[in-house]
């Protein structure tokens, strides 16, 4: 059995208070809270093990090189990689558009990318980019009102063919929890040879993951969500296609050889990787993975997961308050809802006076919000740290912000602000 | 954290309530489009000139009890004034609401605006009190560049 509430002590800020309250921490899925051992792992190596990597020969640099190293092969443990398939990058975004320009180097007009309406920007733009160097056609997944991916209706629309060159799809949707079918979209587009990334900025820090098992070729995730610092994200691709991929960035540790005209490049996954990396961060992420291994992803799941339905429930009580996506397991730990009519901003300052922290707004998925019918919501996200309490505070201050707002349990008329 | 009744002080949550000169109006010079991409908040803002005078700000909005509020009450101030006055009026709305709750504004130039002046402690609302000001801007910089070119 594991101590939830002991646990709560590696988390230094979780003691913070806002004004004048428990700080009730709600908004992991945007960015999470820190444990000491990633602080302390990252002022180790600053501290006493600072040095370039690759490229210094001293004692320092070697140690430095190793820590980087040992940090890629944590990573790939974690996932079921091997560490020459994990590329370090800034974050899930810098992945994906890693992804995008260099599998997107050879697409021409008629050819087609297929991607979701329930992306994140960070896995839309970068194949509206794509498309629009490119002239190849960018298409997407519908989603019904749960936001689970409309796979029958993609079915009869063809959306995936032979033209289909590219699919990335979220594997976990940071608005509605909702996970999506990747392993049957992924066997869909390789009967037409296609290739497929996940998104897993939100599925990495929640499942246990396994590359082969999700079926993908290529996975993207960031590490500040993972409890690591920011600054650090990674990018996963099947190594044989990897090796087939063009540079994306060019500079420094990225190249073989290079002469005035050309230039010879490093095997992945240093190709893709110019310039100094961030060093401390990739040993602040590994430690942060340590943390969860520590664990165990699987009681990391079952944890959040019980978190999850404890604040659907509770949410369930609050009147005029809609959930977006499933109101039960499975889903994620991102709850995302309407309350009244009182614009999300407004509702995330009435509950920032007491302590709570949630995002208010579209989260990145514009899109989604629009294909949902609403303008913004409001998030509550959970953590491996977060308690039931947290909820009931969250639920306290939901309360009062209805009647901050005027609101009344019985109106029927969802009517925002009416005070004063 | 500073007190929530300083920020959704009573005239803010009228004019939320009642929005001044809200809606979309006939004639128009020029539309623009505003977006305050952190919350979602979008305003579509329709200005009509007569001479070097604002004669109608028109608007539509989707966004907070704020960004709604701030439009309104800005609409109030801005219809019949010249582009200088205005532009005036911006500038001191903008250095209030950016100066950390240390500047007040003159009462009988602003009205009902003032009661803004508790977002000023409230970094992130900032955005959301200038949307409707700074579409008003944009509508007025898009009409000087096209007499420019007529010119
Ligand atoms: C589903 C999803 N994809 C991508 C991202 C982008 O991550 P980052 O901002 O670290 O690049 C996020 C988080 O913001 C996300 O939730």
């Amino acid at each position: 059995m594991i101590d939830w509430s002991a646990l709560r002590q590696d988390f230094p800020i979780l003691t913070r208070r806002i004004a004048g309250r428990p700080l009730v921490y709600l908004d992991s899925a945007n960015t999470a809270q820190k444990p000491r051992a990633v602080v302390d792992a990252m002022a180790e190596f600053s501290l006493n093990h600072n040095a370039n990597i690759a490229r210094a020969m001293h004692t320092l640099g070697v140690e430095a090189t190793s820590a980087y190293e040992s940090a890629r092969e944590t990573v790939a443990k974690f996932i079921g990689a091997a560490p020459s398939e994990v590329i370090f990058t800034k974050n899930a975004s810098e992945s994906l558009n890693l992804a995008a320009h260099s599998l997107g180097a050879g697409l021409k007009s008629g050819d087609e990318v297929v991607i979701s309406v329930a992306e994140h920007h960070s896995n839309i733009v970068p194949w509206q980019l794509l498309c629009q160097r490119s002239g190849a056609r960018l298409r997407w997944f519908d989603v019904d009102d749960q936001g689970q991916i409309d796979l029958d209706g993609a079915k009869e629309d063809g959306l995936i063919n032979d033209q289909t060159k590219i699919v990335s799809i979220t594997a976990m949707s940071n608005v509605t929890g909702v996970a999506s079918p990747v392993n049957q979209i992924a066997a869909w587009a390789h009967d037409h040879g296609a290739i497929v990334l996940a998104d897993g900025a939100q599925l990495v820090p929640h499942s246990p993951v396994d590359v082969a098992a999700l079926g993908v070729d290529l996975l993207a995730f960031t590490g500040h969500k993972l409890l690591g610092p920011t600054g650090i994200g990674v990018l996963w691709g099947r190594y044989d296609l990897l090796a087939d991929m063009p540079p994306f960035l060019g500079g420094g540790e990225m190249i073989e050889l290079v002469t005035m005209e050309r230039s010879t490049y490093a095997a992945p996954p240093h190709r893709f990787e110019a310039g100094t990396s961030p060093i401390a961060q990739a040993v602040g992420l590994a430690a942060g993975i340590n943390y969860l291994e520590a664990i165990g992803m699987s009681q990391v799941e079952t944890r959040l997961d019980e978190l999850t339905a404890y604040a659907l429930g509770r949410l369930a009580q609050v009147p005029h308050l809609r959930i977006l996506g499933p109101d039960h397991l499975p889903r994620g730990g991102a709850v995302a809802f309407t309350l009244a009519d009182i614009h999300p901003h407004d509702v995330m300052q009435v509950l920032d006076s007491y302590g709570v922290a949630v995002r208010g707004g579209h989260h990145c998925a514009r899109p989604l919000h629009q294909r949902l019918g609403i303008q913004a919501s409001v998030r509550a996200s959970m953590g491996l740290y977060n308690t039931e309490e947290d909820i009931d505070t969250l639920v306290e201050a939901l309360l009062a912000t209805l009647e901050f707002f005027k609101v009344s349990p019985g109106d029927d008329q969802q009517q925002g602000v009416r005070h004063g | 954290m500073a007190d929530l009744s300083a920020l959704y002080q009573d005239i803010i949550v009228d004019h939320y309530r009642a929005k001044h000169h809200a809606g979309l109006r006939q004639p128009f010079d020029v539309e623009v489009n505003g977006v305050n991409p952190s919350c979602g908040d979008e305003i579509t803002l329709r200005l009509l000139m007569k001479g070097d005078r604002i004669e109608d700000v028109s608007y539509q909005a989707e966004g907070c009890s704020i960004s709604q509020a701030s439009t309104s009450a800005m609409t109030d101030l801005a219809i019949g004034v010249t582009v200088d006055e205005f532009a005036e009026l911006v500038a001191g709305f903008r250095e209030m609401l950016e100066g950390q709750g240390k500047i007040q504004l003159d009462e009988d130039r602003y009205g009902d605006a003032i009661a803004f002046e508790g977002v000023a402690q409230f970094p992130a609302r900032v955005k959301c009190a200038m949307l409707g000001w700074a579409s008003l801007e944009d509508a007025l910089k898009s009409i000087h560049s096209r007499s420019v070119e007529e010119n």
